[in-house]
């Protein structure tokens, strides 16, 4: 059984009377392990894709199985369940909490998991020093650069031991040295500890880190290519 | 599962990052519970004054003074002309059905020596009835006899404060003083009273038999002259007719023709300490409504402050809902936000009207008394406030899409 199974979503948009094809008839498994990126010009509904796996949209049609649960059925409380203890995010503009120290915006997860407090923050410093901040778990995001904020979110992903990462342009907001710093840790994750990634980048040179390439044009999947 | 001293701890965070506006938002329920407060301590205050005047006036009273409030026109103040006499209370007492007993009183202060103690007292002239009209304990001794009165004897009852000043600790009751160089022997002493309605130290006195007052120490421009007399009506339902009998007694008994107005003025003690009392209620009841007023425009500035903290945060939101925040998670967090910021107002609403109490009681001389109850119900009514006013703020928070909120800039 793969871990995520889409077979044939759609996804449409309404403004007033127009209609908004973001996703039409997509259908892909993906499985355990795997190292995929999503690319596409813009607007051709990568993130919408990436928020249907990430169950923080729901499709218009179409049936998203994951881990064989078909997600459509959840309520908004199954359903941030299913993102806090099987999904991790990471996005493009690092989305942490302001004026909450390092360690806590990686405990964040955990609080939500119901995780006792010792246990919270050793996992969350454990998951700081797994991408290199160790030291840091005391510093705020404004007293960090972007690359080191991307980290903490990506310890926040990690922490909850989350089969699958998200990535929507993880290095849509760094500069080249550090976006091939963080692609190194997404690598590293992957292999290691056999972390799903799937991540949305227009840069092939980011896209070359992963194994599996999935291609969007207009709301369609154009191709699905396995990364020499 | 949910963390709530965490979430505790994460709201006071978010309002200290506008302790300005918290603190404004704050100052409607501050005002509120200060108003509550005061308001009760006055309340509490004024009634427990009034129940203890009762107490030591005695119930069910009424005193009659002599002379008219108006004369032919012309206001004269009660107490202005001697006419009431001994008879006049042996008749009332007699031919009214309603009064349960009278005590006519001639008074004048005097000086009074023990030993090489002396002290300036007032000297009350009265007789056996005095001690049940006014509701009053003698605490050790003996009170009058009838003889006492018939025949005049030198005979007296000390209140404490004479007994303090003359004999300390020693029992004064078999002594004998000198008042006005005329030998009195003590026979009983009076349980202590305290103030009274005017502030006035009850048990400053000393009681002789009225005969002995006109006869050995005041004289009498009439034989039978008292200053006052206090009237006791059986019950609170016949204080009316025991007053309207006095009337008619007195006026028949002193020639008074139709035209003409009183010599004599009665008064209901009872009536006028209700009417304090009442007063004090209508003063309550409007502190009252300032206070709910304004608890109710503080806790709508709550609800204005928390719906602009949400919509400022709600990429927050966003991040949390991402992250795995449920709805409860995210309702309680703003619930609780809303609760410290109330909480916060009503202790220090608190503060506010302990001192505020404490400062009418100095500058109006209100007799003020802030009550435990008055305490538990300011912070249950601000913590109601804050739980009722926020939730719609976080009702509106748990109920945000997660991508639109995850976008919101
Ligand atoms: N919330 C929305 N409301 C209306 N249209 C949307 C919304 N989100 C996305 N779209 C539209 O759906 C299409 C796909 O968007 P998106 O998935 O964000 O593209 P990409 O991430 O590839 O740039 C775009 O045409 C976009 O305008
Ligand atoms: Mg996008």
């Amino acid at each position: 059984m793969p871990l995520i199974e889409i077979s044939n979503v759609s996804k449409v948009y309404k403004i007033g009377d127009i209609e908004v094809n973001a996703l039409s008839g997509v259908s892909i498994d993906i499985g355990r392990g795997e190292f995929a990126s999503v690319m596409g010009p813009s607007g051709s509904g990568k993130s919408t894709f990436m928020n249907i796996i990430g169950c923080l949209d729901k499709p218009t049609s179409g049936t998203y199985m994951l881990e064989g649960t078909d997600v459509g059925g959840l309520g908004r409380d199954e359903l941030a369940a299913i993102r806090n203890s099987k999904l991790g995010f990471v996005f493009q503009g690092f989305n942490l909490l302001p004026r909450t120290s390092a360690l806590e915006n990686v405990e964040l997860p955990l609080i939500y998991g119901g995780v006792q407090a010792k246990e919270r923050s050793e996992r969350a410093m454990a998951a700081l020093k797994k991408v290199g901040l160790g030291g840091r778990e005391r510093h705020h995001p404004n007293q960090l650069s972007g690359g080191q904020q991307q980290r903490v979110a990506i310890a926040r992903a990690l922490v909850n031991e989350a089969p699958i990462i998200l990535a929507d342009e993880p290095t849509g907001n760094l500069d080249t040295k550090t976006s091939v710093e963080i692609m190194e840790l997404f690598t590293r994750l992957n292999a290691e500890s056999g972390i799903t990634i799937i991540l949305v980048t227009h840069e092939p040179d980011i896209a070359a880190f992963s194994k599996r390439v999935l291609r969007f044009l207009d709301g369609q999947l154009k191709a699905d290519e396995a990364n020499a | 599962m949910i963390n709530i001293p965490w979430t505790g701890r994460l709201a006071f965070r978010a309002l200290r990052v506008n302790k300005m506006r918290s603190a404004l938002t704050m100052l409607g329920i501050i005002i509120g519970v200060g108003a509550v407060i005061t308001m009760l301590a006055v309340g509490t205050g004024a009634s427990r004054q009034i129940a203890a005047q009762v107490q030591s006036m005695g119930s069910n009273l009424l005193i009659i003074l002599p002379g008219s409030t108006t004369s032919g026109g012309l206001r004269m103040g009660a107490g202005t002309q001697p006419t009431l006499t001994m008879a006049d209370a042996d008749a009332i007492l007699r031919e009214s059905p309603a009064v349960a007993d009278v005590a006519p009183v001639l008074s004048g202060s005097a000086q009074v020596v023990y030993g090489n103690q002396n002290w300036s007292t007032v000297i009350t002239g009265t007789t056996p009835s005095m001690i049940n009209v006014r509701d009053w304990q003698i605490a050790s001794g003996r009170s009058f006899t009838p003889d006492d009165v018939k025949n005049a004897l030198k005979v007296c009852i000390l209140g404490q404060t004479v007994i303090d000043n003359l004999f300390g600790d020693a029992d004064p009751v078999g002594k004998t003083v000198n008042i006005m160089n005329v030998p009195f022997t003590v026979i009983g002493a009076l349980a202590p009273k305290g103030q009274s309605t005017m502030g006035q130290d009850q048990d400053d006195t000393i009681y002789v038999p009225v005969t002995t007052a006109q006869k050995k120490l005041f004289g009498t421009p009439f034989p039978g002259m008292v200053r006052i007399i206090l009237v006791k009506a059986k019950s609170a339902d016949e204080l009316n007719n025991a007053q309207s009998d006095i009337t008619g007694i007195l006026r028949q008994r002193h020639h008074i023709g139709p035209k003409q107005d009183d010599d004599f003025t009665v008064r209901n003690l009872t009536q006028m300490m209700q009417m304090a009392e009442q007063s004090t209620k209508i003063m309550t009841l409007l502190l009252g409504a300032i206070a709910s007023v304004s608890l109710l425009v503080g806790g709508i500035g709550i609800m204005n402050i928390m719906l602009v903290s949400v919509t400022e945060r709600t990429r927050e939101i966003g991040i949390r809902m991402a992250i795995g925040a449920k709805t409860w998670d995210i309702r309680l967090q703003f619930i609780i936000e809303a609760l410290i910021l109330s909480m916060l107002g009503g202790i220090a609403g608190i503060i506010l009207g302990v001192g505020g109490s404490k400062v009418l009681s100095a500058i109006a001389g209100w007799p003020v008394a802030v009550s435990p109850l008055s305490i538990f119900l300011a912070v249950g009514f601000s913590a109601a406030v804050g739980i009722f006013f926020g939730f719609y703020p976080a009702y509106k928070a748990s109920l945000l899409n997660p991508i639109d909120a995850l976008r919101y800039e």
